[in-house]
Order: structure tokens, then sequence, then C-alpha cells
């Protein structure tokens, strides 16, 4: 892992040199679209924020813009989805795993269609945005909709990995939850071998004191606090549960049984997503642990830029080593 | 598809007789339901009929031909019309519309695309049809391919503002291959459509949203043919709609232009009565 300082007086995660570089779906696609010609993407006016506009630049008769109007691009998705194409829709999470959930649902979840939905800038990525731009929901709407999987990467390497295997060999419909790709990176790229497979979770750092499950940007996250939490003489496993679902059931509770404590680390409502999704697994099994979710705890976001907000959420580094202190003290 | 006429008079009464077929099935599944949409199936049963014996190019043998016209109901819940006439050209046995809305059946009020062999999308939210026709069409365009996605709504359906989002898309697009289809009865499960929310005027809307507009009677198969077969190239830049004026509940006198019969059971005497007249009919 990397460790950059951030700039408080940006209101970018990352250098804003490299700004969303880490929304690595379309130039995914683009290298993928000769070989794939069933790819389609679909965008609502925000296709140059999402990234799926690196798409549509290769391949403009392949690339839609539905202008400011969500349920109908969804549905239409949907709609070429039955012609065998596989459609990439992407727009904000708010809009997409919110706005259209019902779209979602009916159109492509339950007809099990093979569309991929990319909801950026998720969580409280948009910052002082404000709640109407913030997805701290998505995944629980999300994951309650049968034949559904979803994914929330850590990192553009892992996004592109996961799109590529969408493409190539995934059957029915995704939902992806990516931030601003302004993260610091999680993985290095590396040719000789894919690191990011739906299903199956990434443990990434061992420990023996607690271990940390977190998905999407709170990986990262999550690796620093092991690293402060290592400095203090606490051992903690770091568990990257990119697939909420189908869930690696068997990483939870082998964590669970060897570590004794398992804190789950997201930017959504705890009430529905990652923690609330471990928890089901836990309690179905035969393990015991000291268990937490940690996350918005029913509640809006305040105004702020998203790194005084990480913050003050206790969702950097620094703030899950505090809380996960406090779970096993 | 496959001329099965040697004459035009064969064909619209063929065509008729289908329509009085699809009513007189809607009568008996439903009778197995004691629960089923009459009023709004039987303002579109000579629609179903003139698509499926005389427009639409399909293979029963192979429901998932690629080059197929597409047909969507947006108003899904008149699928008890369109199964008996899916059954009647083949693409599965008659018998298995016996199973309609037993436990485990593939027929339900809403249809399914995943377990009916003929039904192009799993319909029954009302107002996704035509989002649904503008992502077929726009794949067709992709493939090169020159088939027409016909989708079907309600007068009552264009109270959803989804279909005036599809609508605008269908335009901007540019989307010749795409045929929408309004079944204009007049009527929604709680009343009148115009007195509930007013949906009118439906011609002068669409034409402003850059659709080509027909009006047309929609139990007048003549009619209906003559519009069908003069539709406008595939490959021309305007969608069009087709304004099909029709009566809810058609072909049984007590059940015209009533709201009431939407949704409703019909008792073992009034069974008798409207096959009669269906049966009667002309």
């Amino acid at each position: 892992m990397t460790t950059h300082t951030f700039h408080e007086d940006t209101w970018e995660l990352f250098k804003s040199l490299e700004m969303s570089k880490q929304l690595t779906a379309g130039a995914t696609l683009a290298k993928l679209g000769n070989d794939h010609p069933e790819i389609v993407a679909l965008c609502a006016d925000l296709g140059k924020p999402t990234r799926l506009y690196d798409f549509g630049k290769e391949f403009p008769e392949r690339f839609f813009n539905f202008g400011l109007a969500e349920k109908n691009m969804v549905t239409a998705a949907a709609g070429l989805a039955t012609t065998g194409k596989i459609p990439f829709v992407a727009t904000y999470a708010s809009f997409l795993g919110v706005l259209a959930a019902e779209n979602i649902k009916t159109a492509v979840a339950y007809p099990n269609l093979n569309v991929r939905l990319i909801g950026t800038h998720t969580g409280i990525a948009m910052g002082f945005y404000g709640s109407s731009h913030h997805a701290t929901e998505d995944i629980a709407i999300t994951r309650s909709m049968a034949n559904m999987t979803v994914i929330s990467p850590a990192d553009g390497v892992a996004m592109a990995e996961m799109v590529e295997e969408s493409v190539k060999t995934y059957q029915g419909p995704i939902y992806f939850r990516v931030s601003r790709g302004r993260e610091e990176p999680v993985y290095q790229k590396d040719e000789e071998r894919v690191q990011n497979v739906i299903g199956k979770a990434n443990i990434l750092t061992d420990g023996t004191d607690i271990t940390i499950i977190a998905c999407g940007i709170e990986v990262g996250e999550a690796l620093k606090a092991a690293d402060q939490l290592s400095a203090e003489g606490i051992s903690a496993r770091v568990i990257d549960m990119h697939t909420i679902k189908p869930m690696d059931t068997e990483a939870v509770i082998t964590a669970a049984k060897e570590t004794g404590a398992i804190l789950t680390v997201e930017e959504h409502n705890i009430q529905g997503g990652l923690g609330s999704a471990v928890a089901e697994v836990l309690m179905e099994s035969d393990a015991q642990c000291k268990f937490k979710r940690h996350g918005f705890y029913d509640e809006y976001s305040l105004i702020g830029k998203p790194y005084h907000l990480y913050k003050h959420y206790k969702l950097d580094g620094e703030g899950i080593a505090s809380v996960a202190k406090e779970l096993i003290k | 598809m496959t001329n099965l006429f040697s004459t035009t008079t064969d064909k619209v009464e063929l065509i008729k007789e289908k329509a009085k077929m699809s009513r007189l099935e809607t009568i008996r599944l439903i009778s197995y339901a004691k629960s089923g949409h009459y009023g709004s199936s039987f303002s579109s049963s000579e629609i179903f009929s003139t698509l499926y014996y005389h427009v639409l190019n399909y293979d029963p043998k192979n429901p998932q031909w690629k080059s197929r016209d597409r047909f969507v109901m947006g108003k899904g819940h008149s699928a008890v019309g369109v199964y008996p006439i899916l059954a009647d050209v083949g693409f599965f046995p008659k018998k298995e519309l016996d199973t309609y809305t037993q436990l485990g059946s593939a027929f339900g009020d809403h249809p399914d695309m995943n377990k009916i062999k003929g039904i192009d999308f799993s319909s029954g939210s009302i107002g996704h049809g035509l989002s649904v026709g503008v992502g077929m069409s726009l794949g067709a365009r992709v493939d090169e391919e020159k088939y027409r996605s016909f989708i079907l709504m309600g007068d009552g359906e264009l109270q959803e503002g989804q279909v005036w989002e599809a609508a605008m898309s269908a335009a901007s697009f540019k989307l010749g291959n795409l045929v929408a289809i309004v079944d204009n009865n007049k009527v929604t499960v709680d009343g009148v459509t115009e007195e509930l929310m007013n949906v009118n005027p439906i011609k002068d809307k669409w034409e402003s949203f850059g659709w080509n507009v027909v009006d047309v009677d929609g139990h007048d198969v003549e009619a209906l043919i003559e519009v069908f077969e003069n539709l406008p190239p595939v490959e021309s830049d305007v969608p069009t709609m087709i304004l099909c004026d029709t009566v809810a509940g058609k072909g049984v006198s007590f059940m015209e232009h009533g709201f009431e019969w939407h949704v409703a059971n019909l008792g073992e005497d009034d069974i008798k009565k409207a096959i009669a007249e269906i049966e009667g009919g002309n």
C-alpha cells in the first residue's frame, strides 16, 4: 500500500492531478470493446465524471447518453440486454441504486439480465454536495434483490479486474458500488495475475487479535488502521470483502474463529449494508466473537469536505483504529 | 410472417375470429384465477390478433430468433389475452394454459419472459415498456438488424413520468424501428382517465415530442392492418405511435366502457352471458 498525505485544503481524496483515475470501468471497456461487440454503455449526463466516456470516445456508436432520465436509462439497458448486449450503466450511486431501484428490481434483477450497473461517487464521496448526492443506502437496496450480485471494489485495479471478469464470464446482473475514483490505490496492477475475483474475499494482512472487514474506499483506510494498531501491539487481519453478495462466508467465519473479534467498516448506513450482511453470516454460523458494525449510524452526513467528513465519522485509518481498540479492550 | 391467407377477406375474418378466441380464452383462464383483467384485455383483442396473425415476424420453433420483431406489453396485465394466441400460433401446447395462475405455473397475471416462450419481456410495472423498447431498438441498430419493436401501452400508463422520458429518448435517438401502440380505452383502475388524471390531448403531446402519430379504431381489423402495413420504413428517423381508439371490455355489453371491469371476477351466469355475446358478436 501507499501512504500519500491528503491535502486538507482541497476536497480531493487524492492528488488533484490524478483525479478520478480509479474510475477504470470506461477505460477497461474501451480495451475490451473490439473483442466484445456485445459491450454497450449508457450514461445519464454524467458520462465524464463517471469516466464511462472513456469507452464512448472509442465506440461512439455503442455509447448512449440518456440525459437526466435514470429510470428510462436503466430500463432501456434491460431492453438492450435482451438483444444479447452487455450494457454498462453508470451514474452517481444516489441516482442509480437509490433513485432507479424499482427499475433495477423489476426490469433487471427479476428477468436476471446481464446488465452491469455502476454507481459512482457513493457513500459521502460528494462531501459538501450534501445528502441528495450521497448514497448510504445502495448496498441495502441492491443486496435485497434476488439474482443481484453486489460489488464494492477497493480501487481502480480491483474495479478493472472485476469489470473484465463480468464481461468475459459472469452471468446475471451486477451492481458495482464505487467511490469518486480519487482514493488511494490498494492493489498494484500485476499483469501476471488477477487479484480480485468476484465472490472471493481478499485477506490483505493476517492478524490474530481482530479482523477488520471492509469494502470499497474503506479497505485502504482499514489497512492504515491495521498499521497503526500494529504499532500499538495489536495484530489486525484486514479482509477486502469486495463482493458483498454473494458473500465469501468462509472468510468471515474463519476470521471470527481465529481472531475472536470482527469489525465491519463501510461508507454506508450500518442498517442493511456490509455489516448487516456479515452479521447475518455470523449469527447463522457456530462462530462466537465480539462484533461491531462501523459506518453511518442511521444518520445523514454533515456538510463538509470529504477529508474532514471521513475523519469526523471515524472512517479514516485513525478513526477505524480507535473503534477497533474500543471493541477489543 | 408467413402468408396464412389466400385473400384479404379470409385474413380479416381470421383475425376477427382469433380476437374472439382471445376473449373467450380470457374468460376461461380468469375463471381459474377467480380474478383478472377482463376490461383491459378485451380492449386490446383486435390489436393482439392483428399483430400475431399479420404483422409480427416470429418463429414459434425458434422463439429467440435474433431477427424477430419484438412485442412488449407495457400494460402487462393484458397478458391473459396474449397467452392463448401464443399457444395458438405454436409457441407452446394449448394445454399448458390450463395451469394459469396455479402454484408454480409459468402463466401469471403478468408475463415472464424466462418462463413463457414468445414473451419478449417480463412486464408488469406500468411505464417500463417503452423504455425497454428503446433499448431493443438501439440493440437492433447496433446489430444492423431490420426488426421492429412494438410496445403496447394503456392510456393510463401515459400518466407514468418514465413514459415521457422514453418518448423523449426515442425521438432523440431517431428510432424509426420503434412503434408504440396506445390502447386508449379511457379507463384506469379507479375511474375514467380523463376525470382521474387527464392525459389528453394524447396525439398533440406525442407529436410535440417528435413522434409520428397515427389514429385508428383499435377494434377495426381492416383499419389496423392498413396502419401496420403503411408504417414508415425501419430506416426512417422518427418513431411511430399508433393511437388506438378502443372500448374497455369490448365485446361484452355489460362490461363496455366500465372501469369496474378492469379487474374483476365473473360469476357463472355472467360467464354464460359474456360467452354468448362474444360468440354472437361481429
